[in-house]
């Protein structure tokens, strides 16, 4: 029997006063061994995992329970052992990961100097040693300039490369047990997939341990050999990854199995009919910012978005998906008249079938206003978009009130109308959005969007901020009024899984231009670009035996100039968007 | 070589700024109706001095006060020739006293580097002062050393500066036998710079720079704990934390090095506040800065004398935003890539 690297056992940790918000949680991490811990939010998952380097906020009080950590033949509680014992252990027998590479790097130190840290702290080394640990760290880490990497700042680098460089100031000790905390949430799909391979490379290289805190099950199935599902502070179920995932005994897991959204196994799709009812289109839409540096400076043009052309059908759902920096958030600032694109873009907008077009590109002011009652946004972080000063009723009538419509108690009624729409109770009317749950405010900013009688609803990422099981609903939400009320949807999202069950049509994009488009069946059948390609093998499927493929993703996630010789462009020289077979269209050269 | 490029970039937009503050100070001045000698001869007239109207007349056409004020400002800073030729700011004239009947500079004189030295002395110990206690609160937050530091703060805030400097003046003088009044003893008034002299100096600072910046200092915990609070939160904190760093080095230099930018772009602020600020305080303690010299200029429309004084206040702010402008641009790398484009 060996003896586990870490043994947690009958942890209970609660805040100030109040009841315990983690109870009883025991499980065990095996030498070499991956162990995910799976929840959702309020799960008490991070928590679990910071306890073990007892790095909790102030006001936690641990109220029970052993953490026994035996490495090098040595044993000791890390509940219980002394400050500066625990200094020792941290950064060098065992590291972390967080969740932010963005904030969890400080801006003003170079990051040769933080990941050189690290060894100053725990070996004795010199500086020119030191040196060159870290830069081959760099190296194993997969940055091809170690040399300017050492020199950078972090805010010169995307989020993938700076969760890189947070792994290799994880590594450079080389750690019993690195534990990381949803290291891979904040980061595009393509890049999580590279940086969930970098980590299984490196565990394989140095036989450490690993704790992976997530709410993604396509990640454990890709990760895990244990997995523990936590909810509510409490263990639901725990044990080896193709059991827990091939058979859930425990009816929560089974529900968060259900709720995972993934990409479709597809049979030859059927030929879509291409209908002519259009309500909304994007005619060579193209964006260019200028960015004035400060000082004597020459500004710099970049482009957002390059010659878009998309149109909406009546009733329908077009899906934009890319990663950050895409472009298509700009695309649906222009489509809701936000922004304006540059000269000889145009945006049409009709209201109804029989309707004359409105140029949204060039709208007087009277124009503007009627349009805004006719299309709507919802937002994606539900948090952050409802006024915490105002009550629910208020935000709800707000709108109504601002375009004079309706009485007062005629505007009431609507506003309760609308909360049933969205499965709320008309008795919540009275209350505070900080009494509503993630899931319940994403409900009422879609009520709110609905209290105007839109015919067209942009929807930017509304389901990213929201759990698994909340996103489902969601979904299932929206695809029910669109069908009810006979809306139409321009989907802003990064996520393809979300967009295969609600869209009519997808596009997908990069730096700025449609790549490949087609119903969503046609591109998961035969999706025809390498960065489709990509995405779609990037997409963590729940499942051990379908493993990410990630020479698939290497060969499309890179720069539009790596990509293979018929797609390959630079800048904005790109190849015309080709209509392969009807209906589906990629941007290569024939 | 990109610093220095942005130094001098800097360096021309405050020569900018300085000749716009000039017109603007110029015609502030002469908001209020009439001018120092206009006033004096209407007084001479009043009371049947004839003889005096004429050299105030005199003086008036001497100093071009009887031209138009676009004209007036031009002579003064030394962009047209006046009555004497080419002899204006720029060429180091700071031109006329009429109520000390002296030139400006004769009557500012020693004051001007005084004042410097009294306000430096000031800000130094704000900043020596406000540094360690603003960590500390911060670090003990909602501990007694906290509300302790806190209640000391809100003490020196709320005590008007004036009485303070009557209250140190006595018990000083009567524990420590420390000199009242002025800065420096009356004997060395006047005398060339000596080791001795700069002795009595540093004796009489003490009191006034405990006066002057004692609120400032106040002000400027209070800032530096809540931003080392907001910082103390964020996650490269946990990160350093989780790195095994212990938590004097980390407080140090992670949330410390956050919250310094506006500690240091305070330094531009605090220079004019304390100027104007330590008027009173310079008045009652019988401090030989320019403060009094403004106060009196001002209340008898002395123009020269006081549109200088205020050139003077407002180059010593200008030339600390540029160190503060600088020094950011050397601590803060994001600030130096921003400057540069990147």
């Amino acid at each position: 029997m060996v003896t586990p690297l870490l043994d947690v056992r009958d942890l209970s940790i609660g805040f100030g006063s109040a009841p315990a918000i983690v109870r009883d949680v025991s499980f065990q991490v095996m030498p070499g061994e991956t162990v995910a811990l799976v929840g959702e939010s309020g799960s008490g998952k991070t928590i679990t995992c910071r306890s073990v380097l007892r790095i909790l906020p102030p006001t936690a009080r641990i109220d029970s329970g052993a953490i026994t950590f035996t490495a090098g033949g040595q044993s000791c509680n890390l509940l219980t052992e002394t400050r500066r014992m625990m200094r020792q252990i941290r950064g060098n027998r065992i590291s972390m990961i967080f969740q932010e590479p963005m904030r969890s790097l400080s801006p003003l130190h170079r990051l040769g100097d933080q990941v050189a840290e690290v060894l100053r702290l725990h070996r004795d080394m010199s500086k020119a040693k030191a040196k060159a640990r870290v830069l081959e760290t760099f190296v194993r880490v997969g940055f091809p300039e170690p040399a300017r990497v050492w020199k950078s700042y972090p805010f010169e680098m995307s989020g993938g490369m700076r969760q890189r460089a947070m792994i290799a100031m994880a590594m450079v000790a080389k750690p019993e047990l690195l534990i990381a905390d949803e290291p891979t949430t904040a980061l595009d799909v393509t890049t999580q997939a590279q940086v969930l391979g970098l980590i299984k490379d490196l565990q394989k290289e140095t036989g450490m341990a690993v704790i992976l805190v997530t709410h993604d099950l396509g990640v454990v199935a890709n990760m895990a050999e244990q997995v523990v599902v936590m909810n509510k502070g409490r263990v639901m179920e725990r044990g080896p990854a193709p059991v827990v995932l091939g058979a859930p005994a425990h009816g929560y897991t089974r529900k968060l199995f259900a709720a995972a959204p993934a990409i479709p196994e597809v049979a030859a799709p059927a030929r879509a009919q291409p209908g002519n009812d259009i309500i909304l289109e994007l005619r060579d839409v193209s964006k260019t910012y200028t960015m004035r540096a400060g000082g004597w400076s020459r500004p710099v043009g970049i482009t957002a978005c390059h010659e878009v052309n998309l149109s909406l059908e009546r009733g329908k759902t077009l899906a934009v998906v890319g990663e950050s920096g895409s472009g298509k958030t700009t695309c649906a600032r222009i489509a809701l008249g936000a922004e304006l694109p540059d000269a000889g873009g145009q945006v049409l907008f009709r209201p109804s079938s029989n309707a004359d077009v409105v140029k949204i590109h060039d709208m007087n002011s009277e124009e503007r206003v009627c349009f805004q009652r006719q299309a709507q946004m919802v937002f994606q972080d539900p948090y952050s978009s409802l006024s915490p000063r105002m009550r629910i009723g208020q935000t709800l009538t707000e709108p109504m009130e601002i375009h004079g419509l309706g009485s007062k108690s005629e505007r009431r009624e609507k506003a309760a109308e609308m909360l049933r729409w969205v499965g709320l109770d008309p008795s919540m009317l009275t209350r505070y959005p900080h009494a509503f749950s993630g899931g319940q405010r994403q409900r009422l900013s879609i009520a709110r969007a609905l209290t105007l009688d839109p015919v067209l609803l942009v929807c930017d990422e509304p389901t990213s901020a929201l759990d698994v099981s909340v996103q489902d609903q969601i979904l299932c939400l929206l695809e029910n009024i669109r069908d009810r009320m006979g809306l139409s949807y321009l989907f802003i999202s990064h996520d393809l899984a979300v967009v295969a069950r609600i869209a009519d049509e997808v596009a997908v994009m990069r730096q700025g231009v449609i790549v490949e488009q087609a119903p969503p069946d046609t591109l998961f059948y035969n999706p025809r670009h390498p960065y489709t390609r990509a995405l779609i093998a990037a997409q963590p499927e729940p499942d051990v035996n379908r493993p990410i493929d990630l020479k698939l993703v290497a060969k499309g996630a890179g720069a539009p100039g790596s990509w293979p010789e018929p797609f390959r462009f630079e800048g904005i020289a790109v190849p015309a968007l080709t209509e392969l077979e009807p209906g589906h269209k990629v941007r290569c050269h024939v | 070589m990109m610093f220095l490029r942005y130094a001098i970039y800097r360096f021309i937009t405050m020569l900018i700024t300085l000749w716009v503050v000039s017109i603007l100070i110029f015609v502030i001045i002469n908001l209020p109706p009439g001018d120092y000698l206009s006033n004096q001869i209407a007084e001479l007239r009043a009371t049947g001095q004839a003889e005096g109207v004429a050299k105030a007349e005199f003086l008036r056409t001497e100093y071009a006060l009887d031209r138009p004020i676009w004209e007036q400002y031009l002579i003064w800073v030394g962009m047209a020739p006046g009555p004497q030729g080419w002899y204006g700011l720029i060429q180091g004239n700071f031109g006329w006293s009429f109520e000390f009947d002296r030139p400006v500079s004769e009557v500012v004189g020693d004051a001007l580097w005084l004042t410097v030295l009294v306000n430096l002395a000031a800000v130094l110990f704000v900043y020596m002062v406000a540094l360690p206690l603003g960590v500390i609160a911060a670090a003990k937050s909602e501990t007694w050393v906290d509300y302790t530091a806190a209640f000391v703060g809100y003490l020196g805030l709320a005590t008007p500066n004036f009485l303070l400097a009557l209250m140190l003046f006595y018990y000083g003088n009567k524990y420590f036998d420390l000199p009242i009044g002025g800065l420096m003893a009356p004997e060395f008034e006047g005398q060339p710079m000596s080791w001795e002299k700069v002795k009595s100096i540093l004796v009489h600072l003490i009191v006034p720079t405990f006066v002057i910046g004692t609120s400032g200092a106040a002000a400027m915990m209070q800032r530096l704990r809540a931003n080392m609070l907001d910082e103390l939160s964020k996650p490269y904190v946990e990160t350093a934390k989780a790195k095994g760093l212990g938590p004097a080095k980390l407080l140090a230099k992670y949330p410390l090095r956050m919250a310094f930018n506006p500690f240091v772009a305070d330094i531009g602020n605090l220079l004019p506040a304390m100027v104007s600020g330590s008027v009173l305080v310079s008045v009652v303690l019988g401090l030989q800065t320019i403060g009094p010299s403004l106060l009196t200029a001002l209340k008898s429309q002395d123009q020269f004398l006081a549109g200088f004084v205020l050139m003077f206040v407002a180059l010593l702010t200008l030339i600390g935003t540029m160190i503060s402008d600088l020094l950011l641009v050397l601590l803060d790398p994001r600030i130096r890539y921003g400057a540069r484009g990147g």
